[in-house]
């Protein structure tokens, strides 16, 4: 008999605001130790929580783009419990009511489908500090200057049935969110932190009892720590066993979640509204200016490439993967083949970066210059391989596409008389290949194209040679 | 309702708050008898009545996202009990 | 001119006339708490080389022809208040060694208006408690009877005005705790409308029900003192944003058709005879000025202290969870593990009290009881405000006893924490609704203890309140006896 896997998704991204959301403490990653604090943040005796307008609208913003329902009002609510890296010994978060309601993200499948993944909630809470462990022997270290960082946590629905749909809806996600730059996404720093909630059902049974896999901060990670816990319930429930719901951690070494000691151990959380703060009440007027300053998100991008730049689905959704690729795109395809920029990006500057080890925000090669370089293929002054070369030395070591043609003289060879002198010569000196090739081995034209290209070092125009040959060889 | 020792046991667990066995008995019977002066509250007529959480009728203001505090590292931590290389010390917690 | 005797306004007129220097004023002040402090452990911290730079600047600033009514002028905060590079430490041993970084917007206020800070008062411990005997560093005593309470949590500050070792002081009231100490002390004192004063640097007890105010010998003293301390403050969230007002330019407005409520409530069975009648003659007083006098009912006073005894400490125990022994605490010595430090340093740097209400706190709101005590609290907090309101519809100001007795003696209530709980029963619905209230004097008992009456108004009628206290006391003097240590002539 079939399990089947129930997957919801927890994620917590960190809103990229300037400043901490109840206090004005700068955000910036990797500051020395506690220089990014204050009395509010530090939970100083007398200190007060004020919230944070941008990190209201950020919310507003994924709210809109996942079509949830927008609370006017919401309540921040204190989340009580004792740990060295959460100073006032609570977290702000929301409870009751959240910003964002119920919404959802459509996510493609690997077979082509798409799947709706419902989103039960997103609100705002504080992150809270860092505890170092290593630092000294014996001790634990506390840095708070992450303490009071926005945090937005997005609550999917358990709607995903297996590792890729979970990969997938977290992928999704992560570009959504720097789609509407309201948070950097960067999972090595922590800034988008995803929990896992896995359990086993036999398929029309009632959900199963979960376990918690707690910050998987990579998408391979997301995928092994679900098929691990996949096996390790079935193991358990096969032999009679039940699931214990707790929290686990993933060991990425080992390829194993193990069971997180105590941290979370009959945690009661004492939720009350927090009296520190008001009620956080907007109108439709904020809504709207959130709503008009959003930008063209994913999907709508994808399907405007398929449509204005017929674009194959595929290709359309490689292109729009991330915002900075897609706007890379659009440049590169003003007044060029649709379809040539597509597989030239796709292909050879995506290559390239990776290769590198680069991400599109620091592409050496600006747009402008790789349609330049596309339009010199069009209009005929380099060929493709030569193009291909030209783009691996300007990545390399930059430079201007017409200057590096004209000094490196690469211009195609298109004079059919030039050309014809190449191929009296090739033919000249083989003549054992054209008794050959005149006898019927007609594979032997691509030797002959071939020599062309060599004797011409690559510039005499491939179609030309290709055609004047031909018509030389005929017998 | 009793304010038993389990209760308060499991209570000072909750608030951090270490409690001698011997005080144990005394600290249950005061928060029991505050809990039954509490209690009346119980028998209150409250059908439909909203829950005031705040005198003020007012609502959250927001703060411009501007950075403005300075470092201020070695002030704020001058009370510290425990401290080195600008971090706050406490016994190593294993997790 | 007796300096310790002269109002605020005496005092301004003084130093503008340069009778008396801002430094002189504050070296006579100063002698005094050197003298009468050991008796009464009003203060905590006496800051004096700062007070007297303090005050060097201020007689600057008179020389320079400024002209602030509280320029150069002694007082002392509530040690609630954090007072940058000065401990604070707010009665307790988790604190005890605390030097706060920041100042309070309160304090900022009066420094800014030229006021020298003596130093820190005495207080309950996190402000918990209505005698001023649960404070680390000792009980504060009453002037008027070495052996008797001052009332609580402001005790220092009523004790400290009422010997005349300052002549203002803030404090801070959640559940009465200005108005009762003014009452057993025999001053003035003033709990504003809620969100007129930042708690920003008011280390909390209960949010939604603390406010900063001022005590004083008089009501006029006290309007001077709260309009400087009144007005919104971007970094309190709970701040309102009309929360400035005048209130010194309508203090003599006639009290002619004034319209009184008195509830009966307030003048049933555990009130003492002797305060009844001294409040009984205070409103007639005012009906002499040509207040209407009638009736009002509070019904859901009686549940007032159940209420307060749920939401106070449940917000307490989440307000002083801070105080952990991690950043800046009293914290145990000898620690095995994390557990262990939040422990032990929460028993010992606690003390019993605060242990007290932590634990009654942690307990309303801990699963299964949060519906049943939190929630409900809140629905019966909800009533109490109603009451309150369907009263000011027919009435302007609410007048009764601030207290059921005069000051008790040190130790009567200390072992009975519900007594004590009980005995806030007329000034704690004031607080679960926000509405301003003060008390002013108005008799003595028979053994010559300070009888205080309270007077209650709607929202934003602070200036209401001091107008009619500042005209009961033009009528009367009990607001001028002072007790037989104050007049000590030192």
């Amino acid at each position: 008999m079939e399990w089947e896997v129930v997957i919801g998704l927890e994620v917590h991204a960190q809103l990229n605001t300037a400043t901490k959301i109840f206090c004005a403490c700068p955000t910036v990653f990797g500051a020395a130790p506690n220089t990014q604090t204050c009395p509010v943040c530090l939970a100083l005796p007398g200190a007060l929580p004020v919230l944070n307008a941008a990190a209201v609208d950020k919310a507003i913003a994924l709210g809109l783009a996942v079509n949830a329902r927008i609370n006017r009002r919401s309540v921040f609510a204190r989340k009580n419990y004792f740990y060295p890296d959460l100073p006032k010994g609570y977290q702000i978060s929301q409870y009751e009511l959240p910003i964002v309601g119920q919404g959802q993200l459509t996510i493609a499948l690997a077979d082509g489908r798409e799947k709706v993944v419902g989103i039960t909630r997103a609100h705002l809470e504080e992150d809270a500090g860092k505890s170092l462990h290593e630092a000294f022997p014996g001790q634990t270290g506390i840095d708070l200057n992450r303490a009071g960082t926005p945090l937005l946590e997005i609550v999917s629905e358990p709607d995903m049935r297996s590792p890729a749909e979970a990969v997938a809806y977290l992928k999704k996600l992560h570009a959504l969110v720097r789609y509407l730059d309201i948070c950097d996404g960067n999972m090595q720093e922590g800034s988008f932190r995803c929990d896992a909630n896995v359990s086993l059902r036999r398929p029309g049974a009632p959900f199963g009892t979960r376990a918690e896999v707690k910050n998987l901060n990579s998408f391979r990670f997301l995928e092994k720590a679900i098929e691990y816990e996949m096996e390790r319930q079935r193991d358990i429930l096969e032999s009679g066993g039940k699931i214990i719901q707790e929290t686990r951690l993933f060991d990425a070494n080992k390829g194993e979640t193990r069971s997180m000691r105590s941290k979370e151990e009959a945690n009661d959380y004492r939720y009350f509204p927090d009296p520190d703060l008001l009620p956080l009440v907007f109108d439709e007027a904020r809504i709207a200016s959130v709503r008009a300053s959003l930008p063209e998100l994913p999907d709508a991008k994808r399907d405007r490439f398929m449509q204005q730049y017929g674009l194959p689905a595929y290709d359309a959704g490689v292109l729009t993967a991330s915002r900075a690729v897609a706007d890379y795109y659009e440049t590169v395809a003003m007044g060029v083949d649709a379809k040539m920029a597509a597989n030239w990006v796709m292909g050879d500057l995506l290559g390239a970066l990776n290769k590198a080890g680069l991400e599109m925000e620091s592409c050496p090669v600006a747009a402008e210059k790789l349609r330049t370089l596309l339009q010199r293929i069009g209009d005929q002054t380099i060929s493709g391989k030569i193009a291909k070369d030209l783009f691996e030395m300007i990545f390399a070591e930059g430079g201007e596409v017409d200057a590096i043609i004209a000094s490196r003289g690469l211009r195609q060879i298109t004079d059919s008389g030039a050309i014809a002198g190449l191929i009296d010569e090739i033919i000249g000196a083989n003549p054992q290949q054209v008794a050959d090739y005149r006898g019927g081995r007609d594979k032997l034209l691509a030797f002959f194209v071939g020599q062309v290209m060599k004797a011409s070092k690559g510039k005499a125009n491939p179609d030309q040679v290709n055609a004047l040959l031909r018509e030389k060889l005929k017998a | 309702m009793a304010f038993d020792a389990e209760a308060v046991i499991r209570t000072a667990h909750l608030a951090r708050i270490s409690l001698p066995a011997a005080e144990v008995p005394a600290v249950a019977e005061q928060l029991e008898r505050i809990m039954e002066m509490v209690e009346a509250l119980r028998n209150v007529p409250t059908e439909g009545v909203g829950s005031m959480a705040h005198p003020l009728d007012l609502e959250q203001p927001l703060r411009p996202d501007i950075a403005q505090n300075p470092d201020r590292r070695e002030a704020l931590m001058q009370n510290a009990p425990a401290a080195r290389d600008g971090l706050f010390l406490v016994p190593k917690v294993i997790e | 001119m007796d300096l310790s005797e002269a109002s605020l306004r005496e005092l301004r007129d003084a130093l503008r006339s340069r009778r008396v220097s801002a430094q002189e004023l504050t070296r006579f002040y100063l002698d005094r708490v050197a003298a009468h402090n050991p008796a009464l452990n009003a203060f905590i911290t006496v800051t004096e080389a700062a007070a007297l730079a303090a005050a060097a600047a201020a007689d600057g600033r008179l020389a320079a022809g400024e002209e602030g009514a509280l320029l150069g002028i002694p007082m002392a905060h509530k040690d609630i208040f954090c007072t940058a590079g000065v401990r604070t430490t707010c009665a307790s041993r988790m604190l005890e060694r605390f030097t706060a970084p920041y100042n309070a917007t309160v304090v900022e206020c009066l420094q800014a208006a030229g006021m020298v800070m003596l130093g820190k008062l005495n207080m309950d411990e996190f402000a918990m408690g209505s005698s001023n005997e649960t404070s680390h560093f000792g009980a504060v005593h009453n002037p008027w009877d070495l052996q008797r309470v001052p009332g609580g949590s402001s005790g220092g500050s009523a004790a400290a005005v009422a010997a005349r070792l300052v002549p203002a002081a803030t404090g801070t009231d959640t559940g009465g705790s200005i108005r009762q100490p003014a009452a057993l002390c025999g001053v003035t004192g003033i709990k504003p409308t809620y969100g007129r004063v930042s708690r920003y640097g008011m280390i909390a007890f209960a949010s939604s029900l603390d406010q900063g105010g001022p005590l004083a010998k008089t009501a006029e003293d006290c309007a001077l003192l709260l309009e400087a301390m009144v007005g919104h403050d971007p970094r309190d969230a709970t701040s309102h944003p009309e929360a400035a007002g005048v209130f010194a330019a309508t203090l003599d407005a006639p009290l002619q058709g004034l319209r009184v409520g008195v509830p009966e409530e307030f003048f049933g069975a555990g009130l003492d005879p002797e305060v009844a009648a001294a409040v009984e003659a205070g409103i007639r007083v005012l009906a002499a000025q040509g207040a209407v006098i009638k009736s009002i009912h509070l019904p859901n006073n009686a549940h007032a202290v159940s209420t307060y005894y749920v939401l106070a400490p449940a917000e307490a125990s989440s307000n002083l969870a801070r105080f952990d022994g991690v950043r800046y605490t009293y914290r145990a010595a000898g620690v095995e593990d994390l557990t262990d430090l939040y422990q032990r340093s929460r028993y010992e740097g606690f003390g019993a009290e605060v242990r007290r209400r932590i634990l009654i706190g942690t307990y309303v709101l801990s699963a299964g009881y949060y519906d049943a005590y939190y929630l409900k609290a809140q629905q019966v907090r909800s009533l109490i405000r109603e009451d309150f309101r369907q009263a000011f519809a027919d009435v302007d100001v609410i007048v009764g006893p601030t207290t059921p007795t005069a000051a008790f003696a040190l130790g009567d209530k200390a072992q009975d924490p519900v007594a004590m709980y009980l005995a806030d029963i007329y000034t704690i619905a004031v607080n679960l609704a926000g509405i301003p209230a003060m008390s002013i004097p108005c008799g003595f008992t028979a053994g010559g203890l300070p009888i205080g009456m309270q007077l209650m108004g709607n929202y934003f009628t602070d200036g209401l309140l001091l107008n009619v206290a500042h005209r009961f006391q033009q009528e009367t003097d009990w607001h001028r006896q002072r007790p037989a240590l104050a007049s000590a002539k030192e």
